[in-house]
């Protein structure tokens, strides 16, 4: 039993890392079922009970983490940010990322300098989060 | 007070498959292969690195109750222990085509960071490696701040 959860849990990595390598292409349910050997139906569900959020979000947090980094570490434009990490809207991404980081691009980027971290960690602890900490932190 | 690093370990789930991936497709060396009764004591080094030893472990009883075990077991599979081992190299492109030929699981392509240019992967498990081609001299980081 806890065998079979094992597996379960390295193949939905398996796709949660595939997203993260490929975040600036559309999400793929499809294809990622397929690197998790599951259903499309049974996907997204299993990942929201494995990861604790929907492939969906994990998509938007990862993009919103890079488009930050870009804001942080680069003059591009926002609007050539927009696209870069994925998204198709200035409208989907300004909304997208004012909701989860509280406030807009161009703020953020008037506020913050670069960080002197890899990647990965920046990939990790500085993706805005779902799981709430952000607004207690907020006093929210 | 203290000196280097001679030790640190990574939790494995089956140590034959460690050796594989580790010894196999990483190009590490195993420097300890013994039966130890209680447990077996596998370690691996990189070649010409002699005094950083990597420990293969298997959680499991007596040292921990298999409950437990199984716990950290989903957490090495979810891919939530973290940061495990970084390694160094001379050519981190060259090792990544080497590594993606052999079967090598990657999370991020060569990129060009300010430390250098890095990778990084998985073990079959879920631990969560990287390898670096370390600059000669860091790059300023914060080129847009002192621009401001």
């Amino acid at each position: 039993m806890s065998r079979a959860v094992e597996e379960f849990n390295r193949r939905l990595l398996r796709a949660r890392d595939a997203m993260d390598r490929t975040y600036a292409q559309p999400l793929d349910v499809p294809a990622l079922a397929r690197i998790a050997h599951v259903s499309e139906a049974h996907f997204s569900r299993s990942f929201r009970a494995t990861f604790g959020e929907t492939p969906h979000r994990y998509l938007q947090r990862r993009r919103v983490e890079r488009a930050m980094f870009l804001l942080r570490e680069t003059d591009r434009s926002v609007t050539e940010i927009c696209f870069d990490v994925g998204f198709t809207s200035l409208g989907t991404f300004s909304r997208t990322y004012n909701e989860i980081v509280g406030q807009t691009p161009t703020a953020y980027r008037d506020r913050t300098e670069a960080l002197p971290a890899p990647t990965c960690f920046t990939m990790a602890w500085t993706r805005p989060s779902s799981f709430g900490e952000a607004a207690a932190r907020n006093g929210k | 007070m203290l000196n280097s690093i001679n030790i640190s370990h990574v939790f494995v789930l089956d140590q034959d498959e460690a050796l594989e991936f580790y010894v196999g497709k990483l190009g590490l060396e195993v420097s300890a292969d013994m039966d130890l009764g209680f447990m077996r004591w596998l370690t691996v080094r990189v070649p010409g690195d002699p005094g950083r030893d990597i420990l293969l472990e298997k959680p499991g009883p007596p040292a921990m109750d298999e409950a437990t075990a199984a716990q950290v077991r989903q957490l090495v599979t979810k891919g939530a222990t973290g940061f495990t081992v970084g390694f160094t190299t001379d050519d981190c492109r060259k090792t990544y085509e080497t590594l993606k030929a052999r079967g090598v699981e990657f999370t991020q392509e060569p990129t060009e960071q300010s430390y250098g240019i890095d990778v990084g992967l998985r073990d079959p498990f879920g631990n969560h490696l990287r390898i670096v081609q370390l600059a000669a001299q860091p790059r300023a980081v914060a080129e847009r701040a002192i621009k401001r």
